[in-house]
């Protein structure tokens, strides 16, 4: 039995947003979230919405890891809770 | 607390599942949205505006007045971003560290010492948290830079006819620089693109498009119909539609640009514009 392409993308969807909010550290979490994104990107390519798709590849997974990532190295690594 | 962010996100999160029950199903085609509105887009885009791309044509045209605003709220985020980060440099800089290029050793020198010459080929100013630079990751990221670019501006231009536009063209254009900032140094990315030209490029992009928009209104059409702009561009009202749009696009692009990194500079050095990532 072959899975629609969608369907995996949504249940990895799923997975990885709950992986973002679980993972102590928040360099993990940075770059689990950008996985996420291009995942919802891949999302959006496979409905047919190409625009929604390029920008969620630039500015989800892109900068705004970048951003995280430039946030992270300003604060500890680990969360407290 | 945490009992109670729990309860608040799973009474939100039942609360938009239930109602987005009540939305029609994807690709619906006797919802509300694609009776009249989709396909009067569909039919009248290439006669209306010239533009292949309907995505671009609602976006900066039909829907231009939202799309003004949408730039306005990025430019706002690098003022908030500015506002609430930005420090000003003290007189007496804390310890800094040199590295004598020669022989590779690494000074430290104290508050109030004597620091070596701005321009000295001799010591190269480092992070105070060093990472070793690497000749790979400078040289790739100096090859790459340049298709980035060409390729941010490439989208930006041919936005009219596949995907792509001021939005994704300024994010590509802006993160060309933060490589650059994070390959290089934050101090020499900052030399080349500094935090007063982040300000002007941004707000020029900002009143590039709300200057389209009201050159029409001068030109006697509704503000942001750039049919008015047909006799400046000497073309039909489709093509001056059409040349609208790019102009727009332009401006989204430079206020985009100019937000990211401005963001990024502020962000990786805690605001005080001095050591980065």
């Amino acid at each position: 039995m072959s899975l629609p392409i969608d369907m995996i993308i949504l249940s990895l969807v799923v997975v990885s947003g709950i992986a973002a909010i679980s993972v102590k550290d928040l360099l993990g979490a940075a770059i689990v979230f950008s996985a996420y994104s291009f995942l919802m990107c891949l999302s959006w390519a496979v409905m047919g919405a190409v625009d929604v798709a390029f920008t969620e590849a630039t500015v989800g997974a892109g900068v705004s890891t970048v951003f995280c990532v430039a946030a992270v190295f300003h604060t500890t690594r680990r969360t407290k809770d | 607390m945490k009992i109670t962010g729990l309860v608040t996100v799973i009474i939100c999160g039942a609360l938009l599942i239930f109602y987005a029950m009540d939305f029609p199903d994807f690709g619906d085609g006797t919802s509300p949205a694609s009776t009249y509105l989709s396909p009067y887009f569909i039919e009248h885009t290439i006669e209306d505006a010239n533009v292949p791309n309907i995505v671009t044509t609602v976006l900066a045209d039909y829907r231009g007045y939202d799309t003004m605003y949408e730039t306005t709220v990025v430019f706002t985020a690098g003022l908030a971003c500015f506002f609430l980060l930005r420090r000003k440099e003290s007189q007496n800089p804390p310890a800094r560290f040199y590295r004598h290029t020669p022989t590779g050793i690494t000074l430290r020198i104290e508050e109030g010492g004597k620091l070596p010459a701005e321009g000295s080929k001799v010591f190269m100013r480092i992070d105070s948290l060093w990472a070793p630079d690497s000749l790979i990751i400078k040289n790739t990221c100096r090859l790459v830079i340049a298709f980035i670019q060409l390729f941010a501006l490439y989208v930006v231009a041919h936005g009219h006819h596949s995907p792509g536009g001021g939005f994704q063209g300024g994010v590509l254009l802006g993160s060309s620089i933060i490589l650059f900032a994070i390959s290089n140094d934050l101090r020499r990315s900052i030399k080349r693109f500094n935090e007063k030209t982040s300000a002007i490029l941004g707000a020029l992009g900002v009143l590039l498009y709300a200057g389209t928009g009201f050159l029409c209104l001068l030109l006697g059409a509704h503000f942001l119909n750039y049919k008015a702009l047909a006799p400046i561009f000497r073309s039909t009202a489709a093509m001056a539609r059409s040349h609208g749009i790019l102009c727009v696009e332009i401006g989204v692009a430079f206020a985009v640009m100019a937000v990211m990194i401005w963001i990024y500079y502020n962000l990786s050095s805690a605001g005080k514009h001095d050591e980065g990532l």
